[in-house]
């Protein structure tokens, strides 16, 4: 080995059991890094003195972005002087993560020539996390980047990262097509993910179906889930050969499902599609007899995110349904019109969920021009109260009327 | 419609604001922009108070930080750092 070997006892720990192990991957690269070398040295510091030896950093990026570099320093440079800087790079990833061989190889020799070589593929934000590297070395690295034709992603008060599920390219449920979409708004709103301009963070993330598998019901301040409108498909004979081979229709599909509108007599199954909530169970649990319908879109909801400055927060219905094709346009009016009235009213550090808690749904709607829908409660047994104007105004207008009488 | 102000004036704005501010008040984008509205009035718009704040950004004499929130200031070296 290249680098002195370090005592670790602490971090062995983690590399017994049967899952894979971030030491055994640290110590791996500490082999041939010198800065992989001295974070496992750090690292086991911090797990003898439970103290964290991180130091935020708030200024570092490259020319022109205010986002995508993540800036952190130890505070111990003299015992670790290889991660005295140690900066986070968040690289904008390819919808549904779909690389190349070549182009991964290619993007770990840029990452191993210039920092750590450690990587996290992906982080939870949806990018290609690059983990450790200083910053001189930011410029050379972002220079090698675009010319292989990928950039930073998002940081900081603007549009982050988008990501999606690999919605057409591998999976039949899709109700529209996530990967194009991403790339779309990747593309329509490069300013808004370079330069700052948000009261806070921005995150959209698409699912092609309430699968959601890139779970943007709870992660995104816009989830945009696919679904449909009319009604679920079935094949009668895959209906048929599922219960000959044994599976119990009753107790395990139409007994599960939430909106109990399915019936099954033991030769055909019914669905009452009006109750139907689009949960999906019954698709997951008879995928060769049921799909999704052909009337197919998404439903835009707002406001997830996760316990920062305040508590989580569950996304909620804003638009029940949408087409979703090219060129988006009612998709783009309607994020603009959100953006200005969050950009004009938000707090420092607010997030849209957070915002629309503060001024209220009814407000909020109001200045985004869009009329409230039952779909909007956000969770059972909750009163959105909206006021709708013109029963209000009638009101108060008989009551001018009745005190200019007095 | 009254003419709008240039880029470089605006931007020149935003820099003597952050500048005489320094170590008392944070700028946020959206800030810089109410302000500069203020200060213009119909003669500048939120467009051109983006390139505004572009050009301050490419032409090296701000930076974006990020404390929390993201900002706009004038470039100095990082407490953090050693
Ligand atoms: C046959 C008569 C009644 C029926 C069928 C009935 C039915 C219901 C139902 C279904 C709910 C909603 C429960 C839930 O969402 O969990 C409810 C809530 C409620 N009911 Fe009744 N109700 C009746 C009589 C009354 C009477 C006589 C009163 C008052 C004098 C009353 C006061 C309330 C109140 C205050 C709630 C809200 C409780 C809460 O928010 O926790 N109900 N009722
Ligand atoms: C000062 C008096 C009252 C106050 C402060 C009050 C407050 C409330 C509140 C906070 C709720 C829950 C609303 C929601 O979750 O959306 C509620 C629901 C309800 N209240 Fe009252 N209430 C009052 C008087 C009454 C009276 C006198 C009645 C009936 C005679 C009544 C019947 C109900 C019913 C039935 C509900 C359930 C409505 C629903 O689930 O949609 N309340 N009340
Ligand atoms: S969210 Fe739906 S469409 Fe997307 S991969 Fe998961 S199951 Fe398929
Ligand atoms: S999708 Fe869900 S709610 Fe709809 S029929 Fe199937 S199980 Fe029931």
């Amino acid at each position: 080995m290249a680098e002195k070997e370090r005592k670790t006892p602490k971090l062995d720990e983690l590399e017994k059991g049967a899952w894979p192990s971030f030491v055994k991957e640290i110590k791996s690269a500490a082999g041939k890094n010198p800065m992989a070398n001295d974070l496992l040295g750090q690292l086991e510091r911090s797990y003898e003195e439970k103290i964290g030896h991180w130091k935020h950093g708030g200024i570092v990026g490259v020319l022109g972005y205010g986002g995508g570099v993540i800036g952190r320093y130890s505070d111990l440079p003299e015992e670790f002087p290889n991660v005295s800087h140690f900066h986070t790079m968040r690289i904008n990833q390819p919808a549904g993560w779909f690389y190349t061989s070549d182009v991964l190889r290619k993007l770990c020799d840029i990452w191993e020539k210039h920092g750590s070589g450690l990587t996290n593929m992906h982080g939870s934000t949806g990018d290609m996390i690059f983990l450790g590297t200083r910053t001189d070395e930011l410029e050379p690295i972002f220079s090698e980047l675009t010319k292989l034709g990928f950039d930073l992603g998002g940081s900081g008060s603007d549009v982050r990262t988008p990501s999606c599920c690999c919605g057409k390219a591998r999976c039949e449920w899709a109700c529209y097509d996530t990967m194009a979409l991403t790339y779309f708004l990747t593309m329509h709103y490069q300013d808004e993910l370079h330069r700052p301009a948000f009261p806070y963070k921005w995150k959209f993330k698409m699912s092609g179906c309430p699968n959601d598998c890139v779970a943007s019901v709870a992660r995104a301040d816009m989830s945009i889930i696919g679904t449909w409108r009319d009604d679920i498909q079935i094949d009668k004979s895959a209906v048929t050969e599922y219960a000959g081979k044994g599976m119990n229709i009753q107790r395990d599909v139409v007994g599960n499902c939430p909106a109990k509108c399915m019936e099954w007599d033991g030769t055909e199954l019914k669905i009452d599609n009006k109750a139907c909530v689009k949960c999906m169970h019954c698709i997951n649990a008879m995928p060769k007899a049921l799909s999704p319908g052909n009337d197919r879109g998404a439903c835009i909801l707002i406001g997830s995110k996760a316990p920062i400055v305040e508590g989580a927060l569950l996304s909620s219905v804003l638009v029940p349904f949408i087409k979703l094709e090219p060129p988006y346009t009612e998709l783009i009016d309607l994020i603009d019109r959100i953006h200005e009235v969050w950009s004009e009213n938000g707090k420092n550090r607010e997030r849209v969920g957070e915002f629309i808690q503060r001024v209220g749904m009814g407000n909020f709607l109001e200045a985004i021009e869009v009329e409230p829908v039952p779909e909007m409660v956000a969770h059972p047994r909750e009163n959105p109260y909206v006021f709708y104007e013109e029963f209000f105004e009638d009101e108060s207008e008989e009551q001018e009327e009745s005190e200019e009488e007095k | 419609m009254a003419e709008l102000v240039k880029v470089e004036e605006v931007a020149d704005s935003m820099f003597t604001m952050i500048k005489d501010t320094m170590g008392q008040k944070k700028w946020k984008a959206t800030d810089l922009t109410k302000a500069v509205l203020e200060l213009y009035g119909d003669r500048c718009d939120k467009t051109l108070a983006k390139s505004a704040i572009r050009e301050l950004i490419e032409s090296g004499k701000c930076v974006y930080t990020y404390f929390g929130g993201s900002f706009i200031e004038i470039p100095h070296k990082e407490g953090a750092e050693n």
